[in-house]
């Protein structure tokens, strides 16, 4: 047990949270929630799915907010958090593209569609790889945290441009919060029980999101020190 | 305020009188737009059928990569040849310097559009003339420029920077382009403005939040 040693007293409660949340949150979903009627087992992907598209819009919010704050503040540490909340929210998409296909295969037939949801979260994906590939051109730390701050704030204001412009297509994914148009195929009304799940699921991929999001902060701190150490000794 | 407007006019100015004499971004630009309408003419073939439905995509496809090659070159120039530092210390506002900058590579992009657009109409034999579908173009063009000059600024000042711009660019314009190949689209087929008043709107609250983004943010742009 000797790597948990140094971890902040904080984070190691958040480690275990996890933990403890996310086996519930299974336990929950497998036990608690009702098999939906028509879509089955599969249906039981959504509730994972959703949760991981929360906390990945919610990591790139964070990476914005702080990107911003790194602009009024100059201090580099604001722009270790916005780098972590951008790779963290990429891996969270993606994982939740992954699992919505794997839904998809078997409510759709289709592993993808163009639809504005789908589109819209893979543009965000290559948006946030163009943003990672920009600050690997820099090399002077202060101003690869500039540009990405200023480039994390532009590519989250087109988001939501992008999700109306790709909406005026005719779209098939159902909107199970919010009015639902009916002919979205896959739709279902959600039981007490089933909501129940689903928020749970939020709430515990919210806490996820925190605990990594601490660590990836973390290594990101660290890694920053050991480099001004380095350039310490080479002076 | 005046001191404002005749400093971006000296840019923009500046920017337009070495073109003209050099001609090597509007040149570049043009022959390689004329390019892609070849390569597309036959990738696609472009049929009376087919063309119905793709001549929007084809012309704003087009443009978008035909702008990339202007952008690219616009701030490479400056940053080239030292003259950034030398546009730095002269005492203008930085947001004037942005302003010229986008104008006159906003005036290139209509420049080519102009020629662009009835070498395609003589080529197939339509008439793209449209007052509606010029609107389309100038407010695409702007949003497309509003926001490449930024990122243009920030891609020639990275190792990378030869790639960088399409990478940085084709993403954060996609909603643009997505509403400028709609509304053309649909006044090339004959339906009159009104019916795109949805895309219309979509550019021009494009074109308003990208060119304030850019003016509030291109200050930490070159601050050094």
């Amino acid at each position: 047990m000797g790597m948990f040693k140094r971890l902040p007293i904080g984070l190691l409660l958040l480690t275990i949270l996890s933990v403890v949340l996310l086996i519930a949150a299974l336990g929950t979903v497998f036990l608690y929630a009702p098999v939906e009627a028509t879509m089955g087992l599969v249906q039981k992907v959504f509730y994972f799915h959703v949760a991981h598209a929360w906390a990945g819009m919610l990591s790139f919010i964070v990476a914005a907010i702080t990107g911003a704050v790194y602009l009024k503040m100059r201090d580099l540490r604001w722009d270790v958090a916005s780098l972590a909340s951008v790779e963290l929210g990429m891996v969270l998409m993606l994982i939740a593209i992954v699992s919505g296909s794997i839904w998809a295969h078997a409510a759709w037939n289709t592993w993808w569609t163009w639809d504005p949801r789908l589109t819209t979260v893979t543009i965000m994906e290559l948006l946030y790889a163009a943003y990672l590939m920009l600050r690997q051109g820099i090399a002077e730390p202060e101003r690869r945290a500039r540009f990405g701050a200023i480039y994390v704030i532009v590519a989250v204001l087109t988001v939501p441009l992008t999700f109306f412009s790709i909406r005026f297509y005719r779209t098939i994914h159902p909107v199970i919060i919010g009015d639902s148009d009916p002919s979205a195929a896959g739709a279902f009304d959600m039981t007490p029980r089933m909501l129940h799940t689903f928020f749970f699921s939020l709430i515990t991929f919210s806490v996820i999101f925190a605990t990594l999001f601490w660590y990836r902060l973390r290594l990101g701190l660290l890694a920053k020190r050991v480099s001004e150490k380095r350039m310490e000794l080479e002076d | 305020m005046k001191h404002f407007f005749a400093s971006l006019t000296a840019v923009t100015w500046k920017d337009l009188a070495v073109e003209w004499r050099s001609r090597e971004m509007l040149s570049a630009m043009l022959i390689f737009a004329l390019l892609v309408l070849f390569i597309f003419n036959f990738a696609l073939e472009l049929d009376a059928v087919t063309r119905a439905n793709v001549t929007a995509g084809v012309l704003w496809v087009t443009f978008t990569f035909a702008g990339t090659l202007g952008l690219n070159r616009s701030m490479a120039m400056e940053k080239d040849r030292g003259c950034l530092d030398g546009l730095l210390l002269a005492p203008v506002d930085r947001v004037a310097i942005y302003c010229g900058k986008a104008l006159a590579n906003l005036l290139l992009m209509l420049v080519v559009a102009a020629i662009v657009l009835p070498v395609y109409s003589i080529l197939y034999n339509i008439n793209l003339f449209q007052p509606g579908l010029v609107l389309v173009i100038v407010l695409g063009s702007i949003g497309y420029t509003a926001v490449g000059t930024l990122l243009a600024s920030m891609a020639v000042q990275a190792r990378t920077r030869d790639i960088l711009l399409p990478i940085l660019l084709f993403p954060v314009v996609l909603p643009l382009l997505v509403a400028a190949v709609k509304s053309s689209s649909a006044l090339l087929q004959g339906y009159p403005l009104g019916e795109s008043s949805g895309w219309i709107n979509l550019l021009i609250v494009y074109d308003l939040i990208f060119i304030a983004v850019s003016l509030m943010v291109f200050d930490y742009v070159i601050e050094e």
